[in-house]
């Protein structure tokens, strides 16, 4: 059974389109990240599976039951959809312990007081915090909080633990520690995870399926390797990387002669392998190859093209060397500590397999039939 | 619960929207809200407005012209251009904006220089001279009237003249006893306090690092002041300044005491009257005027003001303030500004209590202290056999509703605040959220006085099922809970937009109903700003005068109006030892906030 079934979710929020028809499915026990820039409404899309926001248009099923249909106006309770979420401010009841914040949700269901001691205390010990329960949310650190945070999600066992950028206040050395332990948790609750990110490191570091936004639109849904190396769109492509890596994009032509198609681009020509000749392949395009799959070669070896050194940014374990040919940049994302003089030659090659074809129109990949993307060489050589 | 098959789409869709809208804590808050806002407020307005324009039965007695229940400019005409007009209407508005004006132009000198003191000098003694200037606040305007009675007062309007005139043999000229001067006088030094707290809060929270970039563009002193802090403060100044404005404008207490022994009318002290003569829709036009003026003095200060609002919160960062040195003015200025306070507040308060042991006014011979006004029995040979205070069961009657309408009102009006201000500050976005908001500040535009003209001849019968409330304690209440509105939603509103949404939908979550989250959450985290609004209502329905003095029948006296009746009767002792207890009971709540709730006054007033 999914955990989840969203199904042409369309979201009004005070006059303003968030979401524009959302469908997708998350599995049980699925760690499902909403990755998009600010304002992409992945949020919104986490309320309405909450039913904190009311949908216009569509249905939301939670493990096999309707709770929203906007066709009959109908919502179900937020507690009884069976999900928790996690706040990205925490949403901590400053004037309640550390224990009353993580029971509050079993009291107001009436359980027996021995039996909230029990849970409670297990929610605070999978979270490792048991000493904390008589501390108010104000004497704890940001990272404490949100391991408060995410014990009152679990506490009640659902079986979706939602949560909403819950690591985005927290330092990076803390972030690195909390998403291990997310991780963990996961493990070992089993649980189906809906998370919101902005950081598509994270997303790419925790998730099973990673789900990408922009402006109200699912853009791509899959496993975090398919969205690294073959993102769907140009934007997605962009977001992917990191700024300190901007992607590499060439813009060519693409043409079709004999059954062969061709790119021709500035770094020189590409065949396409597998292209069917069809329309898709014609027109502009655009190429993008990440910076990581660059190689400088000190030498010429068979499929290289002769680059200028432009500037060296070294970053300790990592260096990225900007080169040139020609008018074109390049960057490239070379492991070690390398430092070369600028104005040098090398040689660059690109790793074929991670070349990625784009419609310079529609931003969308060209992926029908193309199997290789392989740089011709005597137009290389020249 | 889910359609159900018999149900089509349409009517399934139509059922749930009701059954959410009804389950909306926001929606029956909202709709509840704006029915009691209609009711107590919208109605009674147009009503008041209504019934200046027909004929009433006892106008036959008046002109053989009327008709009663039909329309008719009489009233107005009447009022307005006849040749009662001068002494009933022109000249009670002339009186009242002149006092207005002085007032407001008084207080600012006072109330920014004290601010700019407190905030932006080196001087010394700051916390006690805050506390002095608090006081004032807490005692009734007009226990200054009856201070300055106690000095001035002449032999005109018989009695025991004051001090002056019984001890130094100087009789004081009426101009300088009665009318115009004291009550400017008396009204501004009581009504500084919101200068200064207003003013204060606003220089507090201005960075210096404004100043001082002023400085380093190479302004002067006079420069930084006239062209940065001035313009900054200008919003919170004219704020301020209508404010006080309003209230002296529509002020009872005070012109009633001083002026009325010279005929020295202002619009309410001529609303009380014609009440009282029984020239309800003569009153009624008057209250008009009173709340258009009003409505005037705001509309100005909106349009002065423009999108300057914001400038109140310069910064919300309580950045480093750079005080400016006074160097060997320091002390003087600081004993000075002391001494003042004490002389303002202070000493009046010792002289009405030392009266209170005077048998005779004015003498202090060893025989002359008693404890008759306190405790004795009745004696005809004084004040015609009132008994004093503590044995008379009038007093213990005024003693017991006073606190029951004050202790009610203000659990009620915080209450409510809170309420309506859930209202108010969740339904932001919404058309409700905005009327119940607008609504609930339209008291500010009615004065007291009007208010209670109002309600008197709305609830003198029973109307649907509320019976009728004329000569209850409940109409009491109710009033000083709808004129407290625009102060307790504001407060409210302020307190709810505080606890983010997220903290109330993590209990949502939680499986919490609305009750739930209310008793749990939104009522221990706004405890401090509810505090506020009980103690700020309690302390003003303590005091409250003008409100409620024509709705009090022998059976629901309070200690104010208690005070006034022996004011009326030249009892001055009598009259002092109630004001003495109002303040020690006003003085000892604050004392019990502060000490228990942690609760700060100087924050509370500056959001009225």
């Amino acid at each position: 059974m999914n955990a989840i079934e969203l199904r042409q979710i369309q979201v009004h929020v005070q006059q303003k389109h968030i979401l524009k028809g959302i469908n997708m499915t998350v599995e049980e026990g699925d760690f499902v990240t909403l990755l998009g820039p600010s304002g992409c409404g992945k949020t919104t899309l986490l309320r309405t599976i909450a039913g904190l926001q009311k949908l216009n248009e569509g249905t939301v099923v939670i493990s096999g039951n309707k709770v929203a249909d906007g066709n009959l106006a109908y919502h179900l309770d937020p507690a009884k959809r069976g999900v928790s979420l996690v706040f990205q401010s925490y949403a901590l009841w400053p004037h309640m312990t550390v224990f009353d914040n993580v029971a509050f949700g079993l009291q107001v269901r009436k359980q027996p007081k021995a039996e909230i001691r029990k849970s409670v205390m297990a929610a605070l010990d999978k979270m490792r915090i048991p000493e904390l329960a008589d501390r108010y949310p104000g004497e704890l650190s940001g990272g404490q909080q949100q391991r408060v945070a995410i014990a009152r999600a679990i506490v009640t066992s659902p079986s979706i633990l939602l949560l909403d950028e819950p690591l985005s206040n927290l330092d990076a050395k803390l972030r690195t520690e909390m998403r291990a332990e997310l991780k963990r948790l996961h493990r070992e609750l089993g649980t189906t995870i809906v998370y919101v990110t902005h950081d598509q490191h994270e997303a790419i570091t925790l998730s099973t399926k990673v789900a990408v936004f922009f402006g109200g639109e699912l853009v791509q849904a899959d496993t975090p390797r398919v969205l690294y190396r073959h993102p769907r769109t140009l934007q997605v492509a962009e977001f992917m990387g990191s700024s300190d890596h901007p992607l590499n994009r060439v813009e060519g032509v693409c043409r079709t002669s004999g059954g062969v198609s061709t790119v021709s681009t500035a770094l020189g020509s590409f065949r396409l392998a597998g292209m069917n000749g069809g329309a898709d392949g014609a027109g502009a395009v655009v190429l993008t190859v990440r910076p990581e799959d660059v190689v400088l070669h000190e030498n010429r070896t068979a499929g290289s093209i002769p680059v200028k050194v432009e500037d060296v940014l070294p970053a300790g374990g990592e260096t990225l060397v900007r080169v040139a040919y020609g008018q074109e940049k390049l960057g490239a994302r070379v492991i070690g500590d390398h430092d070369y003089a600028p104005g040098r030659m090398l040689y660059a090659s690109f790793r074929e397999e991670r070349i990625n074809l784009y419609d310079r129109e529609t931003g969308r990949r060209l992926e029908t039939g193309v199997t290789t993307i392989t740089p011709i060489l005597e137009e290389i050589q020249r | 619960m889910l359609h159900k098959p018999v149900l089509n789409t349409w009517q399934a869709r139509w059922l749930n929207r009701c059954r959410d809208a009804l389950r909306n804590p926001l929606y029956l808050i909202g709709a509840a809200a704006l029915l009691f806002l209609a009711y107590t407020i919208v109605w009674p307005v147009l009503n008041l407005i209504w019934s200046t324009f027909v004929w009433k039965t006892q106008d036959a007695r008046l002109t053989p012209a009327a008709d009663p229940g039909h329309l008719t400019l009489y009233h107005w005409s009447r009022v307005l251009a006849s040749d009662m007009s001068w002494s009933l209407f022109y000249k009670p508005v002339l009186n009242a904006l002149a006092v207005g004006v002085t007032v407001s132009a008084l207080s600012m000198v006072f109330g920014c220089g004290l601010a700019w003191l407190v905030t932006r000098t080196d001087v010394p003694l700051k916390k006690t001279i805050t506390f002095l200037a608090i006081i004032p606040y807490l005692l009734p305007s007009w226990m200054l009237s009856q201070a300055w009675l106690t000095f001035f007062k002449n032999s005109k309007i018989g009695g025991t003249p004051g001090i002056l005139q019984s001890v130094l043999h100087v009789t004081p000229p009426d101009w300088l006893a009665y009318g115009f001067v004291p009550i400017v006088l008396t009204l501004s030094i009581h009504d500084s306090v919101y200068f200064f707290l207003l003013v204060g809060a606003a220089l507090s929270s201005m960075n210096s690092q404004l100043e001082e970039a002023a400085e380093m563009a190479g302004a002067g002193r006079m420069q930084v002041l006239r062209r940065i802090v001035f313009p900054l403060m200008l919003p919170s100044v004219l704020s301020g300044f209508i404010l006080i404005f309003t209230k002296a404008v529509s002020s009872y207490g005070v012109p009633a005491l001083l002026g009325t022994p010279v005929n020295f009318y202002m619009i309410s002290t001529m609303l009380y009257s014609s009440m009282r003569s029984r020239l309800t829709t003569e009153a009624n036009v008057l209250s008009l005027t009173l709340m258009l003026i009003t409505m005037l003095a705001i509309y100005f200060n909106q349009r002065l003001l423009g999108g300057r609002r914001s400038y109140v919160t310069v910064t919300g960062k309580g950045s480093a303030v750079t005080h400016v040195p006074l160097g060997k003015w320091r002390l003087p200025a600081a004993v000075g500004t002391a001494a003042g306070m004490v002389l303002i507040a202070v000493v009046p308060f010792i002289v009405l209590l030392l009266q209170t042991f005077l048998l005779k006014d004015g003498s202090l011979s060893p025989d002359n202290f008693t404890l008759h006004y306190w405790t004795g029995g009745s004696d005809p040979d004084i004040n015609t056999g009132e008994k004093g205070v503590l044995q008379n069961p009038i007093f213990l009657l005024a003693l017991k509703n006073s606190m029951i309408i004050a202790g009610i009102a203000s659990v009620t009006a915080a209450v409510i605040g809170l309420l309506f201000g859930y209202a108010v500050a969740r339904g932001k976005n919404t058309a409700m959220g905005r009327l119940v908001d607008q609504l609930s500040f339209v008291p500010y535009f009615i004065p007291g006085i009007s208010l209670a003209a109002i309600y008197i001849t709305m609830f003198a019968k029973p109307v649907l099922f509320i019976p009728a409330l004329y000569g209850t304690i409940t109409i009491i209440i109710l009033i000083t809970v709808v004129k407290e509105l625009p102060f307790t939603v504001k407060a409210g509103g302020a307190a709810m937009m505080q606890i983010g949404p997220e903290l109330e939908e993590a209990a949502v979550l939680g499986g919490a109903s609305w009750f739930t989250r209310f008793r749990r959450l939104l009522l221990p985290l706004s405890r401090k700003s509810l505090l506020s609004a009980f103690i700020l209502v309690f302390i003003g329905a303590m005091k409250e005068m003008e409100l409620i003095i024509m709705l009090v029948t022998p059976r629901t006296e309070t200690l104010t109006t208690l005070t006034f009746y022996y004011v009326e009767k030249g009892y001055d002792q009598l009259t002092n030892v109630v004001l003495m207890i109002i303040i020690a009971i006003v003085v000892a709540v604050y004392a019990l906030a502060v000490k228990f709730g942690k609760a700060d006054l100087t924050k509370g007033l500056g959001g009225q």
